[in-house]
């Protein structure tokens, strides 16, 4: 036996092409998968160079970011459309697998990955966005890159990277009923700060995550970035092997076990060292609510908005004052008083059958608040089959909430779904900056069960004190 | 990539932390399919109000800061997104230098692929810098071959820059034609690496 590994050792050690003193590694990339908005300037780029694709079957495209939720056979945004037909056009051209937004696997690039079985333990992952930390949660090294990289990575099917720092992200205890894996990776930001990350690759060790479900694993894997990594990882396990037997594009069944035996191997031995290393105990965690600009500015269910007369610095205190003129908060009112008008139920975070499932159960047998606009957006055109196929579209219907096509919708607000300028939205995805979700918009993030919990009252409210359904 | 040596030119103080890329180009403005153009849109919700008219109360607008090339921010400067259209826009509206006391690790990357050079300096460095440019027209130089950033009154600060960003930006390569030369290499891995 050597020296125990962590899995970053281990992928990273397997996938090295090339290494010298004095230079970052090179790394070759196992799967690339790109969306409408951040390839053109790659394809761009190897066509004024005559250059080729290296590995066309180890790229996968989806549209996402632009795509209407609603009415999509006419696009009417000129500029959106232009966007995706240059992504068909660049995928017909060099050979790329291409799920448009007319094809049954079309969604938001982050959910069908995993559901496709593309995303596997052992691979490194690249994509042309930050929440390409979502895969690591099956236990690849999984990383967003800039168009520069795409293409470079389209062109060589590798990519220069220095072996990152290790941060094992420790999570001891159990999650108390309704408390969910967004709220924990809410208060890991919100205890240990948005960039506590920079520089490591995370991985997520304890026994609060083993307890967590694929879904879940892949909610605290993507907001890694908003805690300043770029990736995050948990070693895989029998629940990510439950979860890739017989996905379209992984093992063969006739290999699947041999595989899978092999996934297991590259879980980060015991005794392994780490560089740096962070604890939380999961009992003590509430649900959480972000009351700022940044995901780290997030309190509990049961907290106050912070006052920036207790900032530690004058730094904090004009961070503080600006987010809360931004917001339109006082300092010192509690988080249950302040009143939402839109909800948005959806995004790479929160979007899958599991999620959709859990606020479905908070919903049932109520009705949306007069006050409220919400929708439930689907992360994936499989994801909403299947939901439709369980009634989970007619509960959200029956309360009020509109049902929609897959894809980022208003969680970045580039598809027309937006939240109007002063206007504040309970959302279950993953970043609440100025702007994000239209124009001065306020967003809150917040898990599905909250989400669900807002949409009911009007107002956040605990969801473990929501009374019973009726029904 | 034009290469990048040294440069001297105008500082512009942006007293804040944590400034994401969708602040840095926001959403809209990510659907253009080509390189170019994105500097009128720097910081638009900033610069701009709801009429699309100049907003005088931000800082960059102050006709001043017309002709700044160098960028001194708070800390986590680049955070959130991946987007390059981030340091498209930055360099297209003409800054070639940015300064804070940390940046986000892919907005970090990016600057370096697109001739932009990022300097860490510490938070004591960093705030003497921004309250200079606060308070006057204040010119810095940026030294990348001895990686270091002076000014005319005896200001001087040495930072650190890996040595294969460095080398990139000291000549203007094109890291796609560096990597191809190792095309067999690559064959060879690809020979024996096994993805299901
Ligand atoms: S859902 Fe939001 S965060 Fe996720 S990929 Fe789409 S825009 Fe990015």
């Amino acid at each position: 036996m050597g020296k125990p590994k962590t899995i970053i050792e281990k992928i990273w050690d397997k996938h090295v092409v090339h290494q010298e003193e004095g230079k970052p590694d090179l790394l070759y990339i196992d799967l690339h998968l790109i969306h409408e908005v951040t390839s053109p300037q790659a394809f761009e780029g190897l066509r004024l160079k005559k250059r080729t694709v290296r590995q066309p079957s180890r790229t996968f495209a989806t549209m996402d970011h632009n795509v209407p939720t609603v009415h999509r056979n006419v696009i009417k945004d000129e500029v959106s459309k232009k966007q995706m037909d240059q992504l068909q056009v660049n995928c017909e051209e060099f050979g790329i697998s291409l799920a448009d937004i007319h094809h049954k696997h079309q969604g938001i690039v982050h959910v069908i990955g995993p559901e496709l079985g593309l995303t596997q333990p052992g691979k490194t992952i690249v994509c042309g966005d930050s929440h390409t930390s979502t895969h690591g949660a099956f236990g690849a090294l999984a990383f967003g890159i800039g168009t520069s990289e795409v293409e470079h990575v389209l062109a060589s099917q590798t990519i220069w990277q220095s072996k990152p720092k290790t941060l094992n992200v420790k999570v001891n205890g159990k999650l108390g009923t309704g408390v969910t894996a967004k709220d924990l990776i809410l208060a890991i930001i919100g205890k240990f700060g948005v960039k506590f990350g920079t520089g490591y690759v995370l991985e997520y060790t304890g026994e609060a995550i083993r307890d967590l479900s694929m879904e879940g694993r892949m909610t605290i894997c993507n907001m890694s970035i908003e805690a300043g990594a770029r990736a995050g990882l948990i070693s895989p396990d029998e629940t990510t092997v439950d979860f890739l037997r017989e996905r379209k594009y992984g093992p063969d069944k006739t290999v699947f076990d041999q595989v899978a035996a092999d996934w297991l191997d590259l879980a980060s031995d015991e005794g392994a060292s780490y560089d740096a290393m962070v604890e939380i105990n999961a009992d003590e965690i509430e649900p959480q609510v972000t009351w700022g600009t940044n995901p780290g500015m997030c309190i509990p269910i049961s907290g106050t908005i912070p006052n920036p007369d207790h900032a530690k610095n004058t730094n904090e205190r004009n961070e503080i004052e600006h987010a809360l003129a931004y917001m339109g908060l006082e300092a010192d009112q509690t988080i249950t008083s302040v009143q939402i008008q839109h909800v948005f139920i959806g995004s790479c975070t929160n979007s899958r059958l599991a999620d959709l499932t859990r606020a479905a159960n908070i919903i049932k047998g109520h009705k949306v608040n007069s006050n409220v606009r919400a929708i439930v957006v689907p992360g994936s055109q499989s994801v909403k089959i299947a939901a439709e196929e369980q009634g989970l579209d007619r509960i959200f219907k029956e309360a009020g909430f509109e049902w929609r096509g897959a894809g980022c919708s208003m969680c970045l607000a580039m598809n027309g779904d937006i939240v109007p300028a002063g206007e504040r939205c309970a959302s279950t995805s993953n970043r609440n900056f100025e702007g994000r979700q239209g124009t001065g918009a306020r967003t809150h993030l917040v898990s599905p069960e909250m989400a669900a919990a807002a949409a009911i009252e009007g107002r956040f409210i605990d969801v473990r004190q929501m009374p019973v359904p009726t029904a | 990539m034009e290469p990048l040596r040294t440069h001297q030119g105008l500082v512009y103080p942006l007293n804040r932390t944590n400034v994401d890329t969708d602040q840095i180009i926001p959403k809209q403005f990510l659907k253009r399919i080509s390189r170019q153009g994105f500097g009128q849109f720097l910081f638009y919700n900033w610069r701009y109000d709801e009429n699309d008219q100049l907003k005088t109360d931000f800082s960059l607008n102050d006709p001043k800061y017309i002709n700044a090339s160098i960028l001194v921010a708070g800390d986590n400067f680049g955070c959130g997104s991946s987007r390059e259209h981030a340091p498209w826009a930055l360099q297209d509206f003409g800054f070639k230098v940015i300064i804070a006391p940390s940046f986000a690790d892919i907005f970090y990357n990016n600057c370096t692929k697109n001739g932009i050079l990022p300097v860490k300096l510490s938070e004591n460095e960093v705030q003497k810098l921004i309250d200079h440019a606060t308070a006057t027209n204040y010119t810095l130089t940026v030294d990348l071959e001895m990686k270091t950033v002076y000014d005319s009154q005896g200001f001087k600060a040495n930072f650190n820059l890996a040595d294969y960003p460095r080398e990139m930006l000291l000549n203007g390569w094109d890291e796609i034609s560096v990597t191809l030369n190792y095309a067999d290499k690559i064959e060879q891995f690809e020979a024996q690496h096994v993805v299901y």
